[in-house]
């Protein structure tokens, strides 16, 4: 059985369909890109999978536990902002990725010093050691959302999803990030789903590359249908798209 | 150059900053002096050097009877039915406006009663408040407390949904319990919110206190005021008026300090 199991999938707002038939199988340590134009249910499809929303119908399982009904340690998430505590320094923010868990939300004593000591090898990692004590708002775009993903990383999500990570930011800071996230990924080898704008990004950081859109279209009623995974491409073998088509979905090909 | 491009430099700042007070001193200086030169003995704008000799008076020399310089008995009256009152406004308007900001079942339970609460006009609640809590401290309190608290905690539940909806949920995602979101994200996060609340409210404590302290009390400021009323002892006024001027202004200059000192994140924004 596939890791990540999405079966069925629909949602809809009242009468309105979102998504429609959604069925996916990933595997452990997948690098899923989720592409698409705007209002097509890419977003809607990652916030199914935090579970900060449940489907109309279909069910979500992860590692074959039951379907989750809200969010929880098994799936971290960064969002293109507001993605650290605001009220946090740095290091407080690496260490709520653990103490979060906790009765009190903190840690008192020996286990302080102790995770005081792990955030500070995580903020070697991720390059922010020396602003460890300011507080997020004077860090750059990139810095923030490398916090983000350490923060993230920090909790040991068996999942990681990423909502329009690099949106915000300038086109070298993205460059400079992908790096980060292509080091992280080999260092961990998690499973990890990313929604993007940007294709290349997407053939170049993904395994897989899904393509969210309306298959069927009413002109008399855009809003009649919902949007479904209409490509599944490999994007594997250094990003170079189109190598092999993994499904015949709405794909017109020769297999 | 437009209007609002010109930018004034340091000393004509400084300047422009004082003159209103100096205008309306002068102003008050030249109407008291036309009164005086006409009648002496007029009592309804006392020359500023009177008022400076009643200032003086008031605060240095004890009352004939007991001793007791009545003036800081006033004030001590008058600033522990305030604290109190703001005290316990603060920290009810801060656990209500948590929960229901933050529990969608609290939110249907209760936002709705605390909008029509906050419709009564708590003057008229006082007399209801004099009858049932008599005439002493409790009533006065339970005033400014009725009418400043559904304020607060109609601010602070607004304040609280205002938290990004991410934050609530990444945290969730730190395997942090609904307690835990309170206390380590909600809570930090409306403090600064609950130090402005408590500055916007101020204004109308005030005016409940001495509404309250006007009808019925034995000591207090907004009390030495309307009893010296019946003797037009405007000086005495006036100095009560600038000494409660004083006193507001420095609460909320200290509030703002303490809220940059404490919650320094919040200044920048995010």
């Amino acid at each position: 059985m596939s890791f990540v199991t999405v079966r069925d999938i629909f949602q809809s707002y009242g009468n309105r369909p979102i998504i429609e038939r959604v069925n996916l199988d990933a595997d452990e340590g997948e690098f899923v890109s989720i592409v698409g134009a705007s209002g097509c249910g890419k977003s809607t499809f990652l916030r199914l999978l935090l579970a900060q929303e449940r489907p109309t119908k279909g069910t979500i399982q992860i590692d074959g536990a039951d379907p989750a009904k809200e969010p929880g340690l098994d799936r971290g998430i960064v969002f293109q902002k507001y993605s650290v505590f605001p009220h946090m320094t740095v290091r407080e923010n690496i260490v709520a990725g653990e103490s979060m868990r906790t009765g009190w939300g903190r840690f008192f004593g020996a286990p302080r010093r102790a995770a005081h000591a792990r955030a500070q090898e995580t903020l070697a990692r991720i390059g922010l050691d020396h602003v460890a004590d300011q507080y997020p708002a004077t860090l750059s775009g990139g810095m923030q959302q490398r916090l983000a993903i350490g923060q993230a990383l920090t909790a040991k999500p068996r999942v990681l999803l990423l909502d329009e990570p690099f949106g915000a930011l300038d086109p070298g800071t993205r460059l400079s990030m992908h790096d980060f996230l292509d080091d992280l990924r080999d260092e961990t080898g998690m499973t990890v789903f990313m929604v993007t704008h940007d294709l290349d990004e997407a053939f170049k950081l993904g395994d897989r590359v899904l393509v969210f859109d309306k298959p069927r279209w009413d002109p008399h009623d855009p809003s009649a249908y919902g949007a479904t995974i209409t490509y599944d491409f490999d994007a594997r073998d250094g990003g170079i798209p189109f190598q092999r088509l993994k499904e015949s979905i709405n794909v017109r090909t020769t297999p | 150059m437009r209007l609002i491009n010109i930018i004034p430099g340091r000393p004509l700042a400084v300047f422009l900053l004082f003159l209103p007070f100096v205008l309306v001193l002068i102003a008050y200086a030249v109407g008291s002096d036309i009164r005086l030169a006409e009648n002496p003995s007029d009592k309804l704008l006392p020359a500023p050097a009177t008022i400076g000799d009643t200032m003086l008076r008031l605060t240095t020399e004890g009352d004939r009877r007991t001793g007791r310089i009545l003036f800081w008995h006033d004030t001590w009256a008058s600033l522990k039915r305030l604290g109190v009152g703001i005290g316990i406004s603060a920290t009810f308007g801060l656990l209500f406006g948590l929960l229901i900001g933050l529990v969608p079942l609290v939110r249907s339970l209760l936002s709705q009663f605390v909008a029509v609460l906050s419709m009564i006009p708590p003057l008229a609640l006082l007399p209801i408040l004099f009858i049932v809590f008599g005439l002493g401290e409790l009533s006065k309190v339970v005033l400014i407390v009725v009418g400043t608290l559904p304020f607060v905690i109609r601010d602070m539940s607004q304040r609280t949904l205002e938290i990004p909806q991410e934050l609530l949920v990444k945290a969730q995602t730190l395997g942090a319990s609904s307690w835990v979101i309170a206390v380590r994200v909600a809570l930090p996060q409306v403090m600064p919110r609950l130090i402005q609340a408590i500055r916007l409210s101020l204004g109308p404590a005030w005016l409940f206190l001495i509404a309250a302290e006007a009808i019925a009390a034995d000591l207090g400021l907004g009390y030495r005021i309307f009893l010296v009323r019946r003797y037009l002892a405007m000086d005495v006024i006036l100095t009560y008026v600038i000494w409660i001027t004083i006193l507001a202004f420095l609460m909320d200059y200290t509030l703002r300090q303490v809220s940059k000192r404490l919650f320094p994140w919040a200044e920048d924004g995010l």
